[in-house]
């Protein structure tokens, strides 16, 4: 019997999703009444090889078990934990952990996110303590200053310049914000930093309103993370009852609360100006700046925004330095990074690496290539703001500058990896439809003008592509991104630019020999029947949602043209491979 | 708007959510989330009470209510199944199970099937990439879909 260990299960959204808290009920009813910590912990980042279990014994040694299930987690449980005999054949070894470096993500899967005992144990709170008791609002604002670190959450404005406008501002009473609206589809690091480590937000944000001399915060965090909104909920109340928020904080003059607000489903309040009328409770509708949000930002005050993982970096700064921040990184972007890499990719998942990395190491290197074996086409980086990188530029090192220069911009840090068998006229055309889908109305080039390339994109994947469409698509590209407001209407056209830029033949071939080459766009494909394959069983038909699939047991079957919508059914339910794409 | 007796019960708890969120500036959309989840949905006599109370305009409040995507008009069906349309959803099929799960619902995206078992919303992201594609049913995230597993899916659940 391993006495005194303890055993983590990681059981963020994504563990539970795929079945981690059977694997964690199994385990506590296997150990029940042992003397065992069973640990319920945050993600550790390895989406891929959810459900984790990882067992510590007392001496501090640390085994990590992957895809684990209920039986499998019995079985962790009577041979290693209770036979002391580690079970090797499903113990995870690989470079995935080791190959990071990791600011951000320093507590995330090995701290319980509901436990404040947990993030003090590990040294948290420690920072503010620092800075409240020996350092001035001033030198707080130096420190972060020299870090060098950039606001993460797309713009990449100085965090440190940032706070000392809104020190400087005049007027009270002051703001601070937490923009914990992480809306670009495809990015999930915010999500996993707020339901793995809440309380590294709520320190960073109290050292920010410190420096800034604000005494009220607001962390406006998404509805559709319920996980996280319950666990900063609990982070919040239990800072408080500790003397972490409220009055005096740490027996000095300091005064700060935070409230929590839930943003209600709309892409644009990730914009500053959006998301303080939306805080406002008003309609998430951005306007002009300046003023900017540290002259005149909540309610007209004078108000600091940053994003989760800007201020999670913080308390870190504050105890290990800017200098130790700032060794990492290059020489204009300081600091690691966290990535959502996801899309075709054989190890997805959260990965924090310095900044400067090649899209080829964290691809290949980190990721281990695409998940399908097949050639790896381009990387979209920065969400629908970004744009689409072929393979050609996979050498580009990950910094704000080298990424823009490319054509994409880093934005919050989400990677989608695609293979060849996607259609870049698909992917844009997916992009354009979430801006379309949710511009605010505000600026008619963005309302309208989005909506026109939408139609023209529409019409390229359904074959019905003109002449003129790819100039007409550059023309109202570049109108739409003068004459928007905020950053989702100059940022919406990227994705389409980017590909028109990288991959125009993709655009020639649908729109003057109307084909698809990546056989994905439906009005341009056809499904067949190959009859040398084909045994009879009926199981197409038996799934075809209409009917269009008919034929005799045990003779080859047909597809009717005229019938079919080209869903795909056939061909996913075929297990002899004989439905073929066209 | 007269307020009908058959519903004054309901509209106690109104009162009381208005009552408790009221105290700071801000707080209309609070109040709106907060009735959308004893509720199910919005419903207008719902934002003509509301603005009784707030003084906020009852204009207002529709447009706040019509603005984020989160507040439903009409009520829900008994099961509520999202889903996703993000990008790595997107990439690895997401089309393809949102019309598995049209057809064995019967209902269309962001609206609820004739016998009133299921709604069926789009999100924009569940932040589940690495799980795509994926549906969320009720408050359960189910990943690695394909179209026959979304569908048997829905039928387990339809015979609950």
């Amino acid at each position: 019997m391993l006495a005194n260990a303890t055993v983590r299960v990681g059981l963020a959204t994504c563990g539970v999703a795929a079945g981690a808290d059977k694997v964690y009920d199994a385990l506590t009813a296997e150990l029940a009444g042992k003397d065992v910590l069973i640990k319920r912990t945050g993600c550790i980042g390895m989406c891929h090889n959810e459900p984790l279990v990882e067992v510590v014994t007392a001496d501090g040694k640390s085994y990590l078990y992957h895809k684990v299930n209920a039986d499998s987690a019995t079985e962790i449980a009577r041979k290693h934990i209770i036979g002391e005999e580690p079970i090797q054949e499903m113990l995870y070894s690989d470079n995935f952990l080791s190959d990071q470096t990791r600011v951000v993500l320093r507590n995330s899967g090995t701290i319980d996110p509901e436990s404040i005992d947990d993030y003090l144990s590990v040294g948290g709170y420690q920072a503010l303590e620092k800075a409240l008791r020996t350092m001035t609002p001033e030198q707080v604002i130096e420190e972060v200053i020299k870090s060098g670190l950039r606001g993460r959450g797309g713009a990449g404005f100085s965090t440190g310049t940032k706070w000392k406008l809104a020190h400087q501002a005049k007027g009270q009473p002051k703001y601070i914000i937490c923009n914990a609206d992480e809306g670009d589809p495809g990015a999930f690091m915010d999500r996993s930093v707020l339901e793995s480590d809440p309380h590294s937000l709520v320190e960073g944000m109290s050292i920010a309103a410190y420096a800034i001399g604000a005494s009220e915060g607001y962390i406006y965090c998404r509805a559709e993370y319920p996980l996280a909104v319950k666990h900063l909920r609990l982070a919040i109340q239990a800072a408080r009852e500790r003397g972490f928020l409220g009055q005096n904080i740490l027996g000095t003059d300091f005064c700060f609360d935070l409230k929590l607000r839930e943003g209600a489903g709309a892409f644009v309040c990730g914009e500053e100006t959006a998301l303080m009328m939306s805080i406002e409770g008003k309609r998430g509708m951005p306007r002009t700046r300046p003023p900017f949000p540290a002259e005149a930002g909540l309610w007209g005050k004078p108000t600091n925004i940053n994003n989760v993982e800007t201020y999670a970096n913080v308390a870190w700064i504050i105890l290990n330095g800017g200098d130790a921040f700032a060794s990492y990184g290059t020489q204009t972007s300081k600091g690691t990074k966290v990535f959502a890499l996801a899309g075709t990719i054989a190890r997805g998942g959260l990965i924090e690496v310095p900044m400067g990395m090649t899209i080829n190491q964290i691809v290949h290197g980190l990721g281990g290539g695409t998940a399908s074996g097949r050639p790896f086409k381009a990387v979209q980086i920065g969400g629908p703001s970004g744009g689409c990188l072929p393979a050609s530029l996979a050498d580009t090192p990950v910094d704000y500058e080298s990424i823009s220069k490319a054509g994409a911009i880093v934005g919050s840090g989400g990677l989608l990896v695609m293979d060849d068998t996607t259609c870049m006229v698909d992917v844009a055309k997916f992009f354009l439809n979430f801006t379309y889908n949710e511009s605010c109305g505000k600026c008619t080039f963005c309302r309208i003008g989005t909506k026109q390339m939408l139609d023209i994109l529409e019409r390229i994947t359904n074959g019905e592509g003109r002449e003129g469409d790819i100039e007409l698509l550059e023309e109202l590209a570049s109108n739409i991104s003068t004459a928007s407001l905020c950053g989702l209407g100059q940022t919406a056209p990227n994705p389409v630019l980017t590909t028109l830029r990288f991959f125009r033949d993709e655009y020639v071939a649908h729109i003057f020999e109307k084909r698809c080459p990546a056989k994905k766009c439906k009005a341009l494909i056809h499904y067949e029947v190959i009859s040398e394959k084909c045994k009879g069983c009926g199981i197409c038909n038996t799934y075809c949602p209409t009917g269009a699939i008919a034929g005799e047991k045990k003779q080859p079957f047909a597809i009717n043209q005229n019938v079919c919508t080209h869903c795909g059914l056939c061909a996913n339910v075929c297990k002899h491979k004989a439905v073929a794409v066209n | 708007m007269a307020v009908s007796t058959a519903i004054a019960q309901p509209l106690d708890l109104l009162d009381e959510i208005v009552h408790n969120t009221n105290i700071e500036a801000g707080s209309a959309i609070p109040i709106l989330q907060q009735v959308q989840e004893k509720f199910g949905y919005v419903a207008p006599a719902v934002l003509q009470r509301i603005s009784e109370l707030t003084n906020i305009p009852a204009a207002e409040l529709f447009s706040i209510a019509t603005f984020y995507a989160q507040f439903r008009l009409e009520p829900p069906g008994e099961h509520m199944v999202r889903v996703c349309k993000g990008t790595a959803c997107h990439l690895a099929g997401a089309e393809k199970i949102s019309q598995a799960v049209e057809i064995e619902t019967g209902a269309d995206e962001g609206h609820t099937s004739p016998d009133g078992k299921f709604s069926i919303e789009r999100v924009a992201c569940l932040g589940c990439c690495s799980l795509a594609p994926v549906v969320m049913v009720n408050e359960d995230i189910h990943g690695r879909l394909t179209p026959e597993t979304v569908r048997k899916m829905i039928k387990a659940i339809g015979r609950r």
